[in-house]
């Protein structure tokens, strides 16, 4: 499971000086759940999500990620993750499979267990027609594909995803979402950012909206609709960061 | 520390490097071809240039001496020189190579010889041009000849023996043996450039492990693996060094050959190409490379540092070229005559290491300097590792923008 306790990240920066890109936030994840993280670019859902996958050691606060402190135990944790975000991009100059392959070995995966675990992952994301080619050749698709067959590769726990089917045709994009609902079922903890509303009411149990870097509301979805008494999720959006646009312009 | 992990980023980095064409073609393809086609090519080029410029004949002209038949009909019996009538823009067609040389044989100086004053013949020609030195060379040969017999002539007429303006000879002989010889004149230049070479090949790779990770977006996906930092920039480390090594191994064997082809072609003159024919052995060489393995350490660490604090393969790159000046700089002060092996230049990395490769080559081995060079440019390589771990745990440098 996952469990965000009081993160926060500050950045220095020569000209604007110090900057809170995450503030206090808090939130849970349990195993067969699903949380998404909603918010404009720049809100702090990338760091949020870099912090939870140790790339990024919080200022303040911690988070837990299956019993091991990220700041602690990071390798524990990235042992226990699975990370992909639009920065994870792939080695141009390996194949699909000896990428895969790469990641599963990282993982301490012996050889017996790498080649089912590839030859599985392959089969149900259907990507054996490129297993062979080299990711420069890949299509934008294939190698969304081959980083999900990355995080995957270890059977990971937990999976973070930040904006998994930015950029994907419909077809490819479906195939990722049905991947992740197929995740849950599996028991897996997952959380995800996202701007596409439709993805949001199909996958999640659990939502939070993030802006400046603060944790502004967060519930299930039929919670938050309740609260705001909307049934649009953008419409909810606006009506909890809103005030505070309408402030920092005043 | 997992060396399993170590080794498993070895491999990949190994697999992408040999994939890239660039990196083939810098540290194979370069430094096997480049010396064999400049050394032979060029050797084989200026013998070629240098023996048809020998072989013609060479205009020149008299100025004066119209007074001095008898030397001017001595001077058209030579044979490789053609005279050419008196002009007066002579000085203007020896700069437009026109004529090779001019000589300006003094007023009466037919008379002056048989008189026994002293005279100044002058040679004209024009520095730096090879073929006008050549006119020269000749016309200096004829008139040294010239004097050599009226030498001789005016002692036969005074019936002295021609050895009374020679009573002693000198010349000087060699004792030092062959290794010595080329030692002396390639000793430095081997350890200058496995020193160069081990530099200029670490530059690539380290870069593109670094900053060139960063621009692809692949920082980021390694970083999320449960791999640690400090094995992640082993296994880069461990690449950058494999390629710094293998392009000064392969760029000497190169050289090596190269030296030997251009000794033994045939093509050059015997004292010429003895100078291309190197007496260094094995044991000599592989000591060279024993005492470069602490500096190539330093500088695959010391790049890769560098090059991880750019944002960009660009930004890495004018960061790293001013880098070969740094190497550069103290390796050719170890070829100046009077840089000797000293306690305090003993700790002056590349420099010292690049003295005491000069001194292994030419044979000398000063154990207790070749200890504590070793010792001391371990201690500097060790140093620069560990800021290149310290580096890669530092989101500040890891995610610069």
């Amino acid at each position: 499971m996952i469990e965000a306790r009081s993160l926060s990240k500050r950045f220095q920066d020569k000209k604007r000086g110090e900057i809170r890109a995450v503030d206090n936030v808090s939130f849970t994840c349990q195993p067969g759940e699903i949380y998404s993280l909603l918010g404009a670019n720049g809100a702090g859902k990338t760091t949020t999500l870099r912090m939870l996958a140790t790339i990024l050691e919080p200022t303040d606060g911690t988070a837990v990620i299956c019993g091991h402190d990220v700041i602690e135990e990071p390798e524990k944790v990235r042992a226990n993750v699975g990370f992909l975000s639009t920065a994870t991009a792939l080695y141009p100059r390996l194949t699909a499979q000896e990428l895969v392959e790469y990641f599963g070995r990282l993982n301490g995966l012996d050889e017996l267990t790498l080649k089912k675990r590839v030859d599985d992952i392959f089969n149900r994301l259907d990507m054996n027609g490129f297993r062979d080619r080299r990711c420069d050749k890949l299509s934008t698709g294939m190698k969304q594909k081959t980083s999900i067959a990355r995080t995957l590769v270890h059977d990971p726990p937990v999976m973070i995803f930040d904006e998994p089917t930015t950029g994907l045709d419909v077809m490819t994009a479906r195939t990722i979402i049905t991947f992740i609902s197929d995740c849950r079922d599996r028991g897996k903890a997952i959380i995800f950012s996202t701007h596409i509303m439709s993805e949001v009411e199909r996958l999640c149990d659990h939502l939070g909206i993030i802006h400046d870097g603060k944790l502004l509301a967060h519930g299930t979805v039929p919670e938050l609709r309740a609260k705001y008494g909307e049934h649009n999720l953008e419409e909810i959006i606006v009506k909890v960061v809103g005030p505070l646009l309408n402030n920092a312009e005043a | 520390m997992n060396f399993r992990n170590i080794g498993i980023v070895y491999g990949k980095e190994l697999t992408e490097w040999l994939r890239d064409k660039r990196t083939l073609i810098s540290t194979v393809l370069v430094p096997l071809l480049a010396f064999p086609i400049l050394m032979v090519g060029m050797t084989s080029l200026m013998t070629v240039m240098i023996g048809r410029a020998e072989k013609e004949t060479a205009k020149i002209m008299i100025i004066g001496g119209e007074d001095s038949t008898q030397v001017l009909e001595k001077l058209r019996r030579v044979k490789d020189l053609e005279i050419v009538p008196y002009a007066d823009d002579w000085m203007k067609r020896i700069s437009e190579k026109e004529i090779r040389a001019a000589v300006d044989v003094p007023k009466g100086f037919d008379s002056a010889l048989g008189q026994g004053k002293e005279l100044t013949v002058k040679i004209y020609f024009y520095q730096g041009e090879i073929k006008s030195s050549f006119g020269a060379n000749h016309l200096e040969k004829f008139f040294d000849d010239y004097r050599d017999s009226v030498i001789s002539s005016r002692l036969a007429a005074r019936n002295l023996p021609t050895d009374i303006i020679k009573p002693f000879a000198v010349k000087q002989e060699n004792v030092a043996p062959p290794e010595k010889v080329s030692g002396a004149a390639l000793g430095g230049l081997l350890g200058y450039m496995v020193i160069l070479l081990s530099m200029t090949g670490a530059i690539y790779p380290a870069i593109d492990l670094t900053a060139g990770e960063k621009e692809r977006g692949t920082m980021e996906t390694i970083l999320s693996s449960p791999l640690s930092r400090v094995d992640l920039v082993l296994g880069k480390f461990f690449l950058v060094l494999s390629a710094s090594l293998s392009t000064a191994i392969l760029s000497i064997i190169s050289m090596g050959t190269s030296f030997y082809l251009v000794g033994h072609s045939g093509a050059m003159a015997k004292k010429d190409a003895a100078a291309f024919q190197l007496h260094i052995g094995l044991p000599a060489v592989l000591s060279v490379f024993l005492m470069a393995l602490p500096l190539a350490v330093l500088f695959a660490a010391a790049l890769l540092t560098i090059a991880l604090f750019a944002k960009s393969y660009k930004e890495a790159q004018s960061y790293l070229t001013p880098m070969t000046f740094i190497v550069v700089i103290p390796a050719v002060a170890s070829l100046l005559p009077g840089f000797d092996l000293n306690p305090k230049l003993a700790l002056v990395p590349i420099l010292s290491t690049s003295l005491v490769c000069k001194e292994i080559v030419a044979g000398t081995f000063h154990w207790n300097y070749i200890l504590l060079i070793l010792l001391s440019s371990s201690v500097y390589a060790a140093a620069a590792l560990f800021i290149a771990v310290k580096m890669f745990q530092r989101e500040s440098v890891l995610f610069r923008s």
